[in-house]
């Protein structure tokens, strides 16, 4: 019982993970790095988008993206009755 | 009157002045710090005796991060480099989510003392311990002669001491807190630091947005219009003045695509398998805290991070306005000044009084250090003698808060690992502690004459401390928490692997050790540089791991349970031996 309540929650962690993980590679390496060509083509203001994801967009989003992890951790941390 | 008085005073005071002040000020903080957060035990010598709230340990990682690198060199770097600079921006930052999400929740859980510890554990093996300690040595002396050579840089400037002299200081203030108070007094300064290198990095970044675009906020100036009524975006006007003088446009750089991808991975990467940076998720209470306080820490690196490449354009803009095509008998004083450190250097080579600043080496006349145009920043631009001195006292915060903590995994790698865990397992609580104490006072001692004779691959060497991060901790961690069947002999071949072959590719291909020449770009392996070759031994290491693991026995039912255990967050105890 208690090793499936483990199990269970090891289970959503890492879904979680991998949704968080997907939207750090996009932001990064596809909007920064690979498309960036072609975001180029658009402007944000006074920024080609691709050169605004290199060295603005992307780190903005690592931040928020590591508070997303802690709300949604915490919550399942009390789910599972695992947070004190 | 009195007002007048202090008015007066401060237009008069020197930066020479000024510098002694706000140094002199915050050195006295520092070991005023110190004195009141000494260090009684091994756990607070380690981890602070791990109760840091998740604010104070986020400001000290991010003080412990961000080093003389960032405050001084990334800027610059950016500056000159345009586009091919954002492999820093998103590699240095991008790491900390993987450090949240994969690393510090279950290694606070785990809640040892050390990297080391960890590895050593994990993998029911001392062999594997001390490839962990040979890591940890590795990475952590590398990158900190770096920090020691900033030290002396910006007292040899602002002080005008000799470079040597600067050093020795930077070495007794930071031996004085290191061994004095141990991780508690680290940790306590570099909360302090953080407050001071922040407020130095961006009362100039503000100061010169306005100055440029009419914006207070650089992240938003640097996407602006410029100030001078032209209505021309400044990034377009520098992309402008780039081209004008034939270098690439400077939103677009240089680097081929897999390149950039291949460094911005191995940075990343990196940075989540340092050793200093771990540890300090060791020192909170719980695993939830461990979480926060890496938000908060990346949140408060970020500040810096999105300042700099605005810096870095208004910086270009600048130089290349001031300078370009300008009359070397009228170059502003700051010019003068920076000759004489060698860090700026103009030769006349076609003799017309002029200064060509272009990208044609034959005909360029001009070369700047990517290291001043952060610290010279505040001179070009005008500002007043305080933000020059501001500029000067947090560059030495950045400098000795990683300093700091890179002396204290040294000296727990050494009297933790190595001497407890490895040499005299009988070793008192209060030994350990001496030797904890004189292995920091013998790292200072190294540290500072790598400072005052800086090896001439140190340049090298910091890419290496992150290749090495990469190709070593990152994969073994990352098995032993999300894969329970991987074991020791897995394990300890990756690592051995991922070393050797970071290794061989910097000395091949960076320092030219197995060649006559250097060899060039067109013989790196997939067109990946040096700098970015971390992913590469990193995939090594997993493929190595996994394939070995598949060989050899599943490893003892007890430490599968420990991995059942730290992936759980409940029932996180303090840190123990």
């Amino acid at each position: 019982m208690i090793k499936n309540k483990s199990k269970a929650y090891w289970r959503e962690n890492i879904r979680y993970l991998c949704i968080l993980l997907v939207v750090w590679f996009l932001v990064s390496f596809v909007a920064g790095i690979m498309l960036k060509d072609v975001l180029n083509d658009f402007k944000l203001g006074g920024f080609k988008l691709g050169f605004w994801f290199a060295q603005q967009g992307s780190m903005y989003v690592f931040v928020i993206l590591i508070f997303i992890y802690v709300r949604l951790m915490n919550k399942l941390d009390k789910k599972y009755g695992y947070y004190k | 009157m009195v007002i007048t008085n202090n008015i007066l005073l401060v237009e008069v005071l020197s930066v020479q002045s000024w510098t002694y002040i706000l140094v002199g000020i915050t050195f006295t903080l520092y070991i005023g710090i110190a004195i009141w957060a000494r260090a009684g035990s091994t756990k607070e010598f380690y981890v602070a005796g791990g109760g840091v709230s998740p604010l104070a340990n986020g400001m000290a990682t991010a003080a412990d991060w961000m080093s003389a690198a960032s405050f001084i060199s990334m800027a610059g770097i950016i500056s000159f480099a345009g586009y091919d600079g954002s492999v820093y921006l998103m590699g240095w930052t991008g790491g900390y989510v993987l450090l949240a999400l994969l690393l510090a929740p279950y290694l606070r859980k785990f809640g040892k003392f050390t990297v080391p510890d960890f590895i050593g554990d994990r993998y029911y093996s001392n062999t594997a311990r001390l490839v962990g300690v040979i890591c940890a040595l590795l990475v952590s002396f590398t990158y900190v002669a770096g920090q020691m050579r900033g030290v002396g840089l910006v007292f040899s400037r602002f002080l005008e001491v000799d470079i040597n002299t600067g050093v020795i200081i930077g070495m007794l203030i930071v031996l004085f807190y290191a061994v004095l108070g141990g991780m508690k007094g680290i940790t306590y300064t570099q909360v302090a630091q953080y407050c001071i290198l922040i407020f130095a990095f961006m009362v100039p970044a503000i100061f010169i947005s306005i100055q440029m675009t009419g914006n207070p906020i650089p992240q938003l100036g640097f996407g602006s219009e410029l100030a001078d009524g032209s209505g021309t975006f400044l990034l377009d006007k520098l992309d402008d003045l780039s081209t004008d003088l034939g270098f690439a446009e400077y939103t677009e750089g240089t680097k081929s695509l897999v390149d950039v991808f291949a460094i911005t991975l191995a940075l990343m990467v990196g940075t989540a398998g340092l050793p200093h940076v771990i540890v300090r998720f060791f020192t909170v209470k719980r695993v939830k805290d461990a979480r926060k306080s890496a938000g908060i820490a990346l949140l408060l690196i970020v500040i810096l991070y999105s300042t700099a490449p605005a810096v870095a354009a208004f910086a270009r803009t600048n130089m290349i306005e001031t300078l370009s095509n300008q009359p070397y008998a009228t170059v502003p004083e700051w010019f003068r000044k920076w000759e004489t450190t060698g860090l700026i250097t103009f030769v006349d080579k076609n003799n017309d009084g002029l200064i060509q600043y272009v990208a044609d080496k034959n005909q360029n006349e001009l070369v700047v250090d990517n290291d001043i145009m952060v610290l010279a920043n505040p001179e070009i631009a005008e500002l007043p003698n305080w933000v020059i001195a501001l500029v000067a006292a947090g560059a030495l915060a950045a400098a000795l808060s990683t300093a700091a903590g890179l002396l204290l995994v040294i000296s727990a790698s050494v009297s933790h690992d190595l001497i407890k865990k490895i040499v005299n397992p009988k070793i008192s609580e209060k030994n350990e502690l001496v030797a904890a104490r004189l292995s920091s006072v013998v790292a200072v001692c190294v540290a500072g004459y790598f400072g005052i004779n800086p090896p001439g691959f140190v340049a090298a060497t910091v890419a290496l401390a992150f290749g090495l991060a990469a190709a070593s901790f990152f994969p073994a961690i990352i098995l032993g928490i999300f894969y329970k069947r991987m074991n020791k002999e897995g394990a300890i071949a990756g690592m051995i692997v991922g070393i050797v072959a970071m290794l061989y590719y910097m000395l091949k291909y960076k320092l030219g050790w197995f060649d006559d020449v250097l060899p060039s770009k067109s013989h790196w392996w997939f067109g990946i540089s040096p700098e970015g070759f971390g992913s590469v031994a990193m995939l090594l290491n997993f493929i190595v791991s996994i394939t070995i693991m598949k060989f050899t026995p599943e490893p003892p039912k007890n430490v599968q349970d420990i991995v059942e255990q730290i992936r759980i967050p409940s029932g996180a105890g303090e840190a123990t031996h």
